[in-house]
């Protein structure tokens, strides 16, 4: 087996091992996992609304995706998307709601917002990681908690007036569309998809094309290497930080101009940010698996609230498959040992 | 009011939110010693949460009173169970302890929701008629005005918290077990030189860690929410982990970090209803743990740092 297809078949085999257990966790609680699935495929693809909204749930999953894969290949862990994401949407509705522009200026001054104040957000941790040597694992987190309480705050007491739901961004910076809406019979389908994949297209691009590129995975690689080829590993750092940041950022504006339209304040996390992370592991942290990645959770993730009307399995369990494959792609260390028994095998 | 009167509110409420969140950091400090990162800590809270509540409810008319204890303890295995998932993952399958701790919180939502739905056949519990309530220490309680402040409408696992820290610092700093386990978390190549089995120490920290997480989140639900839903347990396991950072991976630094994140959590709830407090936005003490945590790491106040092998795989024989 080449190197190349192994590290395909790995991911794959992930996601096999987390149905498998999935469907056994199915049976043992005594439902019938043959219509648990069925459910699960017609509330993903059966018809052109559930299509729609598992195209609408990839958009966040897809930029969500790359902020953590593009500081993954820096050697940078964002777990921290999440605070982005949220700051992300805080601006973008911010903007939206409170100028009136023409759209050709509007749209895009709160798109950017919502990429400024995800990369700030993401600054942070890069500046420390650099400056000090902090961890960012516990930098991101910290300033997750730190971005919903902040944003819940100037929502409540700033943007409105003691209320709990802004109101609607102006029609001049929405990403909605009634024609994308009418041909998938109502969805919430929204332009952010075209974002999205222009993300994924400047991810590749930056990091495979461009010498700033390769720089940056050279610090993956190699810090000291880097350092020693003469490097600025700090700035580096802090620029995948920020970049990663923007996407997260991005995130967060599709959710706040394309499928709601408004920020609330929130009682605890969307996880959309940690379910970046599965999507960005699952990927390979590549800007193509991380298009293919969010495309399977989104769907699973749509298509599991289908669970309990059709099949009345609780939809929590795509939530324990989608857990279970970000357990076995992280001990896919394990997997490898045994592709590798097997293709001896072969040999011999 | 008097300050007396204000006291005699602050110090309980502060007690009660410390207690889970000194736990549950305590049980960070016996992972996070032995080398291994736990962010699971929120997901063994949510799991010792919901089999509490669970077996409280079961159980209520057999035990009486005395269930919400044993609950803690059917808690305390149960997250010690779960645990050995992230020590199987990060130990011997050598996944990112990170990504494995991400799992586990994600896999602990899942697993407990569904488990409600099937068990209940709806989204949440109902409420539990025996939770922890509100006692006064007998004796104590007689001393003038430090018993009315601290032992008077106060709680029973309060202490216990703080009478287990210091346990745990013994544990940790004045036995063989706990030099193998700080040993194993700075230089395991060293630890595995003289003898001590690496992956065995590991696997106990993580297990410990795991049975203390699941008692910090029976505490947290039998005593502050009373049911469990998908918010009983929303960030204390993170609070936790900052509070450990904050305490310097040190069992007594992290129960003082974690009664000054239970004070501000208490206060951004009471604050409102006492004088020159409910003049501070109530947000200024929701971040402060977070806030503090990352000055703390970043050095102003001293510098934390990990043990030195955290976070990384031992594997024999490599160098």
């Amino acid at each position: 087996m080449s190197k190349r297809f192994k590290s395909l078949l790995t991911p794959i085999i992930a996601v096999l091992l987390g149905i498998i257990v999935g469907t056994i966790i199915m049976v043992v609680s005594g439902y019938n996992p043959v219509t648990a699935f069925t459910a699960l495929w017609n509330g993903s693809f059966g018809d052109i609304y559930y299509i729609g909204e598992v195209v609408r749930q990839f958009t966040p999953y897809i930029l969500a995706g790359l902020a953590v894969a593009f500081a993954f290949r820096v050697g940078l862990f964002n777990i921290g998307v999440e605070g982005q994401f949220l700051v992300g949407w805080l601006a973008a509705v911010w903007v939206g709601v409170a100028f009136d522009l023409p759209r050709i200026i509007h749209l895009p001054l709160a798109v950017l917002a919502a990429m400024v104040a995800g990369a700030l957000w993401a600054f942070i941790p890069g500046l420390l990681k650099a400056r000090f040597r902090v961890h960012e694992v516990i930098v991101t987190i910290m300033m997750n908690y730190v971005a919903l309480h902040v944003s819940n705050y100037i929502i409540k007491n700033i943007i409105t007036d003691n209320k709990d739901k802004t109101d609607l961004v102006k029609e001049s910076a929405t990403l909605r569309s009634d024609w994308l809406q009418s041909i998938t019979d109502y969805s919430r389908l929204h332009w952010g998809i075209v974002i999205a994949i222009i993300g994924c297209f400047v991810m590749w691009f930056l990091l495979e094309r461009t010498t700033r590129g390769f720089e940056l995975r050279s610090v993956g690689f190699n810090q000291h290497a880097a350092h020693y080829a003469g490097m600025n590993v700090n700035k580096n750092i802090i620029l995948s930080m920020v970049i990663a940041g923007g996407f997260a950022g991005l995130a967060g504006a599709m959710e706040g101009l394309g499928t709601f339209g408004y920020a609330t304040v929130k009682g605890g996390f969307t996880g959309v940010g940690f379910d970046g992370i599965a999507v960005a592991l699952l990927g390979g942290n590549t800007s193509l698996g991380v298009f293919f990645s969010a495309i399977l959770f989104g769907a699973l993730k749509v298509g599991a609230l289908n669970m309990p009307l059709e099949a009345g399995v609780p939809n929590e369990l795509v939530d324990i498959i989608i857990a279970l494959i970000v357990f076995f792609v992280a001990s896919s260390y394990i997997i490898r040992v045994f592709l590798d028994r097997i293709s001896k095998k072969e040999v011999k | 009011m008097s300050l007396m009167e204000i006291l005699m509110i602050v110090v309980p409420s502060t007690l009660l939110w410390a207690a889970p969140l000194v736990f549950t950091a305590l049980g960070g400090i016996f992972s996070e010693r032995s080398g291994v990162v736990n962010i699971g800590l929120e997901g063994l809270m949510v799991v010792g949460a919901f089999s509490a509540i669970v077996f409280n409810l079961t159980f209520v008319e057999t035990f009486g009173s005395w269930t919400p204890w044993i609950a803690i303890l059917v808690a305390m295995v149960a997250g010690a169970i779960f645990s050995i998932l992230h020590a199987v993952a990060a130990i011997t399958f050598r996944a990112d302890h990170t990504v494995s701790g991400v799992a586990i919180n994600l896999l602990s939502t899942g697993l407990t929701l569904f488990l409600v739905k099937l068990i209940y056949d709806k989204g949440e519990t109902n409420i539990i008629s025996k939770g922890f309530s509100k006692v006064d220490i007998p004796l104590l309680k007689d001393i003038p005005i430090i018993g009315k402040i601290f032992f008077q409408n106060t709680y029973w696992t309060s202490f216990l918290a703080i009478v287990v820290a210091i346990i745990v610092w013994y544990i940790v700093f004045k036995t063989p077990f706990g030099l193998r386990l700080r040993s194993v978390g700075e230089h395991p190549m060293a630890a595995d030189t003289m003898g001590i089995n690496v992956t065995k120490m590991r696997y106990l920290g993580v297990i410990i860690s795991g049975a203390f997480g699941g008692i910090g989140g029976a505490v947290y639900a039998q005593s502050i929410t009373s049911n469990f839903s998908h918010s009983t347990i929303s960030g204390q396991g993170f609070m936790a982990m900052a509070a450990m950072i904050f305490g310097k991976w040190h069992p007594l630094g992290a129960m003082g970090a974690a009664i000054f994140f239970g004070f501000a959590q208490s206060i951004s709830i009471i604050g409102s209803s006492l004088p020159f407090l409910k003049e501070i936005p109530s947000v200024y003490l929701l971040i402060a743990p977070y806030v503090l945590t990352i000055i703390a790491l970043t050095g102003f106040i001293g510098r934390a740092d990990a043990p030195k092998a955290s976070g990384t795989h031992y594997i024999k024989g490599s160098r």
